[in-house]
């Protein structure tokens, strides 16, 4: 990739045609990457290290249709204070939640420095008109919500009509403007190849995302090591060409602490150190913290511990 | 320091019981060598002693022969085909069951990462033992006629670059095919074979049907003009190959031949950039370059050099050089100061021609052979570096414009062992694979092995094929 | 040849046969040696046939120029189209039966019945080759099912060239078996025909010049084997080579230079002095040993 393409002009052609023109991703040799570098020992301080800042990283999220209140006071609590044994556990990035909450989850965490993540756009299909979609952000900013996770209408990305997906996250960044920094969800699932999420993560950081985000959590498979390359390469690329630092978010299927240990590994050495930092990857996930949390209690007590030590939320 | 330090991950050597002396393998026993001679084999990583080994002199070579010539005509050539068979699946279980050990013995000895001889050696091992296993009875459907016989003797010599998954590449496809050995492992690199000798005592194979005799080039030459064999293997160098051609041409030996290479690896512009820069990297600094097939020479199409390059050198910049028992290791020790003298040699013939060299910044450890992955660029053609083989962690770099120019500089050598092409265009991959004169060529991939997959070199990087149906060819009478 | 030599006193004979001059087939032309020199082909009476050309170190040079700049083409044929260019020449040695039964006759003293047999088995080999063209990738090739999501496939591939020292003794049906099998698969050839019956074969080059066998596919040298073979094995430039026709000692000696570049190497099977009995079928082997076995390898996915 040479010289920034401006594809604002709004020639939809030249979008496509600068989408379909960035090089391929051959499957079996991104997977064959992500194993190999997923295969990595990471022990003692390393792996201590690598828990404390996973934990940090967390987007502590529930999005689901029962969410009441009361849950969602759980996770704030859970999420300033991960492990009431244990002080010095860090704190995690976000809570996530659905906009109607988002409100009660701001007044929770306030004065804490974790951020308050709110799905939008009609979370997690994507599927209504723009202009429900842009309430839906607007919605979620007057919440309260620093940070916006939009989702990208996959079946017009599908239909080749990125221009269309393209002026929706455009649009959706207007609403957001600087009250919140903006996630764009891929849905890698939907999308399905490599290459399309290649293409996508282009996308959306054309169109102006603050982080690319794997997946709502609702469709399997949702995030992968595979897929979490590509974007990470996405990202770095984007970077070196156009000069602006994007964030990565894998979300979904994250549960153990081994699997978001492969993640660091993966980002530490495909887009580099600099994205090791809450403010440049996330990871979203809710029954991880737990894993990471005993896993960092084995390591400094040197037993295995159990449920029954770690709050449910 | 990085932010994010990976801490030390050895792997334990403790799995591993090193004796202080090890004995030849002749008929099923270990015995001193007929003159008491011996030499030491060091871990080229710390210059440790690992043990003493005996040297083989003709004595013993004529008795091991003697050895393989009575098992071949008494038991193993009149042993029922499934039973030989048996015999192969029951080394490949004990294979697998001491892969571990297997695998550590062989980063002390041989200076690779374990993760290499964990995750890629000891399993295509197993699986070579495995797939030829399943042959020994079924040789009449192979396509050499209807009864197929074996040739007898047969003296194998193999290199140190992959010592024991050499020796099953060579062991294996001999006993399926009904023929006994006797096998010389390279003298920097014999524990894993004389691990192996104890593993076919475990199996109770029939003594004499394997032999194995350390010892160096003086063993070898022995070894392959020995009058008692009916067949010669070697895997080494096109020099010592072509000696091992003369030595051979006026016997009835049946000899097969696979040595260097000098590959080129081909970079179009529509390549999958990302795992193209990983086959680059795969291609050259696995095992740290030693490998026949090793793609030396990187072919990039001028239009994407720039990229290409700075993709590269981003990536060389992650690769972990160090201890190989660190399962983090991806670039381990240089087998020997011998090696380590030659590569140091060429690289500066490197510069002296012109070309421009770059090292990703790399501390090299105090003890032992190191060499930094290396990239020369600004290499044309008539350059020593793009024409010789290094057989070390150094990679040419090269431009060509069209694809016929691609094929006329990949061809230009004398060699022809492997090729790799990277591109997205299907009808431009298959096009490429019909020129290009090499024996194996990779399409967006690169060193991938199968134990069913023929492996062997046009020109002077050998004759015949070692893998799949067509291997078998070398061991039958046919 | 309806020629008789006369005695003092004989009748003179009816008419005077018009004799061929034998000469070498290079790059499908009839050059003469460039050194100028010829030797004598007698029956296998002793009595004169004629002179034929005697090849020297450069005309084998440019033999293998020749062969070299035909492979390109040879090789890049479809397999359908080398078996239809070779099925021609047996049709055209079909319609020369009678011509080439006189010269086996006359070349190695064979009885009538015997020559024709001899000349049928020849055409019925070149037969058989041709129909090897479009089926040895099949039975050779393979596709190999590796532990991993890649396509795998094996193909044989013609070597290049190929220089073939023609049997001594079977002057025609030897010939043939011993340059069909090479170029069938799309190998080019430099054949040194027998030293002592090179008759037979210089004839069939006048039929794979009238034939659609491209010029330089095969190159027919006539002269003394110890002579011309050295230069042939030691050449750098041919890939393969056939000792059939070399007496043990000189076979030795032409394994040797082989090596400098790792030539394949085609030695007969029998042992010194038994002769291979080329009525036998010939199986694969002589095919096989000019094919480089390629493997592709190509990932699978999306």
């Amino acid at each position: 990739m040479s010289a920034p393409v401006d594809i604002r002009a709004g020639a939809g052609s030249s979008l496509r045609e600068f989408l379909h023109g960035l090089p391929g991703v051959d499957q079996v040799g991104a997977e064959a990457r992500a194993a190999m570098l997923a295969s990595r020992s990471i022990k003692t301080t390393a792996k201590q290290w690598a828990l404390d800042m996973a934990i940090s990283m967390i987007d502590l999220t529930t999005l689901e249709g029962q969410d009441t209140p009361g849950k969602v006071r759980a996770i704030c609590a859970k999420a300033k204070r991960p492990d009431p044994a244990d002080p010095t556990a860090p704190q995690v990035a976000a809570v996530c939640v659905y906009p109607d909450l988002a409100h009660l989850a701001a007044a929770e965490v306030k004065g804490t420095g974790i951020h308050v993540a709110s799905v939008a756009t009609a979370f997690p299909s994507g599927r209504t008109s723009v202009e429900v979609k842009l309430a839906d952000a607007k919605y979620a900013i007057e919440a309260g919500a620093d940070e916006v996770d939009m989702v990208i209408d996959r079946g017009a990305f599908l239909a080749g009509d990125y221009q269309l997906v393209y002026d929706e996250i455009a649009a959706v960044r207007e609403v957001v403007e600087d009250a919140a920094h903006l996630k764009v969800i891929l849905e890698t699932g939907e999308l399905v190849t490599l290459d399309n999420v290649r293409r996508a993560s282009w996308l959306a950081m054309l169109a102006g995302a603050d982080f690319i985000k794997t997946s709502t959590g609702k469709v399997s498979p949702a995030a992968t090591l595979p897929v979490t390359l590509v974007m990470l390469e996405a990202v770095r690329d984007f970077r070196a060409t156009h000069g602006r630092q994007v964030g990565v978010k894998p979300a979904g299927g994250i549960r153990t602490a081994k699997d978001a240990i492969r993640y660091l590994v993966l980002v530490n050495e495909t887009a580099g150190e600099d994205w090791l930092d809450p403010d440049w990857f996330r990871i979203g996930a809710s029954s991880l913290l737990n894993d990471l949390l005993m896993q960092r209690t084995k390591l400094a007590t040197g037993r295995y511990s159990g449920p029954d030590y770690f709050t449910l939320d | 320091m990085g932010k994010f330090e990976y801490a030390p991950a050895p792997e334990s050597r403790s799995i591993v019981s090193l004796r202080e002396s090890y004995g030849l393998f002749i008929n099923g026993e270990f015995a001193s060598s007929a003159d008491g001679r011996a030499f030491k084999t060091i871990s080229p990583a710390t210059e440790e002693v690992l043990a003493e080994v005996a040297e083989a002199g003709p004595v013993d070579v004529d008795r091991a022969v003697a050895a393989a010539r009575r098992a071949y005509e008494r038991t193993w050539s009149v042993l029922p085909a499934k039973e030989r068979g048996k015999y192969l699946f029951r080394i490949a279980r004990i294979i697998q069951e001491r892969s571990r050990e297997l695998a550590v013995l062989e980063s002390l000895d041989n200076g690779k990462p374990i993760r290499e001889s964990r995750d890629v050696d000891i399993p295509l091992v197993a699986a070579h033992f495995f797939y030829h296993a399943g042959w020994a009875d079924k040789l009449e459907y192979a396509g050499y006629g209807p009864a197929p016989r074996p040739l007898g003797v047969a003296g194998q010599v193999i290199p140190w670059n992959f010592p024991l998954l050499m020796l099953a590449w060579k062991i294996a496809p001999a006993l399926a095919c009904g023929n006994t050995v006797v096998l010389k492992p390279a003298e920097t690199t014999p524990l894993t074979a004389l691990t192996f000798a104890e593993i076919c005592q475990q199996a109770d194979l029939p003594p004499g049907v394997v032999n194995i005799l350390t010892g160096a080039g003086d063993t070898g030459k022995a070894l392959v003009t020995h009058p008692g064999i009916d067949k010669v293997a070697f895997t080494g160098s096109t020099e010592v190959g072509k000696e091992i051609a003369r030595e051979c041409a006026p016997t009835r030996k049946k000899v097969t031949l696979e040595l260097g290479g000098k590959a080129a690896n081909i970079v179009f512009e529509d390549a999958p950039v990302d795992q193209a820069v990983e086959g680059i990297v795969n291609g050259i600094f696995f095992n740290q370059g030693h490998v026949c097939c090793a793609g030396s020479r990187l072919l990039v199409q001028e239009s994407v050099y720039e990229q290409v390059l700075a993709s590269l050198q981003r990536r060389l910049a992650t690769l972990r050089l160090g201890d190989p028992l660190d399962k983090n290791t991806d670039v381990g020790a240089i087998n020997s100061a011998a090696q380590l003298a030659r590569i140091r040699e060429l690289s500066e013939v490197g510069e002296a021609e012109g070309a421009q060299r770059w090292s990703p910044p790399c501390e090299l450890p105090v003890k032992g052979f190191w060499f930094p992955p290396t990239v020369f660029t600004g290499v044309s053609q008539a350059h020593r570096i793009a024409r010789e083989e290094i057989f070390g962690p150094v990679l040419s770099v090269l431009t060509f414009r069209t694809p016929a120019e691609a094929v006329e500089k990949a061809n230009n050598t004398p060699y022809g062992l492997s090729a790799g092409v990277w591109s997205d265009k299907g009808s431009r991959i298959l096009w490429m694979a019909s020129r290009l004169r090499a024996g194996v060529v990779w399409a967006n991939t690169f060193n991938k092995f199968d134990p069913s997959s023929p492996f062997g070199g046009y020109k002077e990087s050998g004759y015949g094929r070692e893998g799949g149906r067509h291997g078998l060819e070398a061991y039958l009478d046919v | 040849m309806s020629d008789t030599v006369l005695s003092p006193g004989d009748a003179p004979p009816g008419r005077l046969a018009v004799r061929k001059t034998y000469k070498l087939y290079i790059g499908g032309a009839f050059p003469r040696s460039e050194s100028g020199r010829s030797y004598v082909v007698t029956d296998h009476k002793g009595g004169f046939l004629a002179n034929a050309a005697l090849a020297s170190r450069k005309d084998a040079r440019d033999a293998v120029v020749a062969a070299r700049k035909a492979f390109a083409g040879w090789s890049a044929a479809t397999a359908y189209n080398r078996g239809q260019v070779l099925y021609r020449v047996a049709e055209l040695l079909e319609g020369r039966r009678a011509q080439f039964t006189a010269e086996v006759r006359a070349a190695e003293g064979l009885g009538a019945r015997q020559a024709e047999a001899v000349v049928d088995a020849a055409i019925d080999r070149w037969v058989w080759y041709a129909g090897w063209a479009d089926k040895i990738a099949q039975v050779r090739g393979a596709s190999n099912p590796v532990a991993g999501p890649f396509f795998n496939f094996s193909l044989p591939e013609p070597t290049g060239v190929v220089a073939v020292i023609a049997p001594e003794a079977s002057s025609l049906l030897g010939f043939v078996s011993v340059v069909a099998p090479a170029v069938v698969t799309g190998n080019t050839v430099v054949v040194l025909a027998s030293e002592r019956y090179p008759l037979p074969a210089v004839s069939l080059t006048e039929v794979l010049a009238t034939s659609d066998v491209p010029g330089g596919v095969i190159n027919v040298l006539t002269g003394r084997t110890a002579e011309v073979a050295p230069w042939l094995a030691s050449h750098m430039d041919v890939n393969a080579i056939d000792l059939t026709g070399a007496p043990d000692s000189l076979a030795d000696d032409l394994a040797v230079a082989a090596a400098e570049n790792l030539k394949r190497v085609l030695r007969p099977a029998v042992e010194d002095g038994a002769a291979e009995d080329w009525t036998q079928p010939p199986g694969l082997k002589r095919m096989l040993a000019y094919l480089e076995t390629k493997t592709v390898w190509h990932p699978t996915g999306t």
